[in-house]
């Protein structure tokens, strides 16, 4: 076999590693999925009567089309708080001894990492289609063609992608497990402050301004145009963008780091 | 993969490692010949375990030169990695896996492929006595189990060269065996060892070479035999009922040490029947009563204690005690 071949091989092997810690304990798979759902169900039942009769547009009015409304910043929500659950998987890890036997062994330096994105991707994309099925059951309803849904879930994972990486990178650079599980939370209050929840156009003009620049706002209105209708334009090419962007950087420091950890380990 | 006869399974020259103003290893120069058994041995917070993350590739020493394998560990690690396995203090396996599944996983690793992979993961489970556990959780293990499976990890891809880091810290004394007698089938095998321990016993019963590391420097280096025969012979040791007896014992015995508290006096002498015979004679002619004798052989805490200057911590000294009935 090739490098490239035993990369893979030792990346799908790692995958394996982790989709099995997955499956056997599903705790934190639970409350990353649960999380997102307590928020749906929050806005909708809760304050999606007042904020639906604020929606201006097409179809104002009601809790429904809230529903509407916020179900794109939902998932945006749910992409964030399952990337968190990598931040923790990869310092649990590091703090265990078997990442030390797999750095005295001849595998891939990139396959443990590439071995929790995946695995984490998967989580999330699995996580997605189940609140996409509980917003579906509690009423939201898409007119989106096939290729639509196709390319909102495209846009989603690349965004999911992008974050996974940099919550492995904070999870590398945490200290202990704690830290780490502190540390990515910030990705979690980042869709509020975009146009997730309420538009942007109704915040105060600092805010405001934050919430159109800052990278969620354009991945939900992305969603958002793919979804339910609406103009898209610029949004798509700043959302790939600031997910390519956020990615790169991520994965550039997250193998820094995991390189220079080996290099200081204690006595 | 084999290691040319000519080149030392190991060989670190002049290993230097300081963690910020703590100098951890000062200068270690070790050989190791293959298919031979190497201890490294020294109390805790005397860099054994940084001389292995050095020796395995985990993290570079400041200076000096370290092969494993005929192969430089800085500018050729992977070479180094597809020869070596190692099994740490800390046990280095996946807890949530079950013991069959962590096999795999290395079995994968190594690339075995699915036939040669199941096989050896068999032969392993087999070997190291866990087939019943097989698909138990590790939550389940008890410490010895958990042992055997890191143990039984690092064999996976069959290593020339394996590095046991105080394997059996905190092991009850069955399993403490069960380990010994694995290792010595290994290096039966033609398995170059390199253990560490901070139990004497240990390195006297496996190793062909002992280092004496004390302070980040390697204080005595031989065979077991040449280093006990390094240090003063051994002695025996009687105990007597009162202070007159040990008293009377002293005037008649030449360079006979007493410890007036304990009423114990101890008799320099190589341990032969002859000399032991000899004492007791001469006591019982004067009808001096001896309540205990041991014969104390030298051993390697003797020797430990000679070249460092201080007790190692290990079990207590092994002795050969044997209780004289009157």
């Amino acid at each position: 076999m090739s490098s490239l071949a035993y990369t893979v091989a030792d990346s799908a092997t790692m995958l394996r590693r982790n989709l099995k810690h997955q499956l056997r304990y599903p705790s934190l798979t639970i409350m990353l999925a649960g999380f997102p759902i307590v928020f749906l169900l929050l806005f909708v039942y809760v304050f999606g009567g007042q904020l639906g009769a604020e929606l201006a547009g097409p179809g104002a009015g009601g809790r429904g089309a809230y529903l509407t409304y916020v179900v794109p910043g939902i998932l945006i929500i749910t992409v964030a708080s399952a990337a968190l659950g990598t931040a923790i998987s990869v310092a649990t890890d590091m703090t265990a001894g078997i990442i030390d036997r797999f750095r005295t062994m001849a595998i891939s330096r990139a396959a443990v990492l590439t071995g929790h994105v995946v695995g984490s991707l998967l989580q999330t994309l699995a996580v997605l289609v189940l609140v996409v099925g509980v917003s579906a059951a509690i009423g939201f309803r898409s007119h989106a063609s096939a290729g639509e849904w196709l390319a909102a879930a495209g846009v989603l994972a690349l965004f999911a992608f992008a974050l996974i990486w940099l919550s492995a990178a904070l999870g590398l650079a945490a200290r202990s497990v704690e830290t780490a599980s502190n540390t990515p939370m910030f990705l979690t209050l980042l869709p509020f402050l975009s146009s997730g929840f309420v538009p942007t156009a109704s915040m105060p003009a600092g805010l405001r301004q934050f919430a159109e620049y800052e990278p969620f706002t354009p991945v939900t209105q992305t969603v958002r145009g793919l979804l339910t209708g609406g103009a898209i334009g610029a949004h798509a090419i700043a959302a790939i963008a600031w997910s390519v962007g956020i990615a790169l950087a991520s994965y550039l420091w997250a193998v820094r780091l995991y390189n220079r950890r080996q290099a200081a380990g204690p006595t | 993969m084999t290691i040319s006869p000519t080149v030392p399974a190991i060989g670190a020259s002049a290993v230097r490692k300081s963690f910020g103003e703590h100098i951890v290893l000062d200068g270690v120069d070790l050989t190791v010949a293959e298919g031979t058994v190497f201890s490294l041995l020294g109390p805790n917070g005397t860099g054994k375990t940084t001389m292995v993350r050095i020796l395995s590739t985990l993290i570079p020493a400041d200076s000096g030169n370290v092969r494993v394998g005929g192969h430089d560990v800085v500018t050729n690690p992977d070479a180094v990695r597809a020869l070596i396995g190692v099994t740490g203090q800390f046990s280095a396996v996946d807890n949530l896996l079950t013991g069959e599944e962590n096999l795999r996983l290395m079995a994968d690793l190594r690339h075995l492929g699915r036939q040669a992979g199941r096989r050896r993961i068999a032969e392993l489970l087999e070997r190291f006595d866990l087939t019943g556990v097989a698909r138990k959780p590790l939550s389940t293990y008890s410490g010895g189990m958990r042992r055997r499976l890191d143990l039984a990890m690092t064999l996976v891809g069959n290593p020339s060269v394996i590095f046991l880091d105080e394997p059996t810290t905190g092991l009850d004394p069955r399993s403490r065996r069960t380990m010994w007698q694995i290792i010595r089938e290994l290096v039966a095998g033609g398995v170059t060892i390199f253990l560490t321990t901070q139990y004497l016993d240990e390195a006297d019963e496996l190793a062909d070479h002992v280092a004496v590391l004390d302070h980040g420097r390697i204080v005595a280096e031989g065979t077991p035999a040449e280093l006990k025969r390094r240090i003063p012979g051994g002695h025996i040791q009687l105990r007597f009922a009162g202070p007159d007896a040990l008293r009377a014992a002293v005037n008649m015995i030449p360079n006979a040490t007493p410890d007036d508290d304990q009423l114990i006096l101890q008799v320099p002498g190589d341990g032969s029947i002859a000399s032991l015979r000899r004492v007791l004679d001469e006591l019982d002619d004067a009808r001096i009563t001896v309540e205990h004798l041991s014969i104390h052989t030298p051993d390697l805490d003797d020797v430990f204690f000679a070249v460092t200057g201080h007790a190692a911590v290990g079990p207590a000294t092994r002795q050969q005690e044997e209780a004289l009935q009157p």
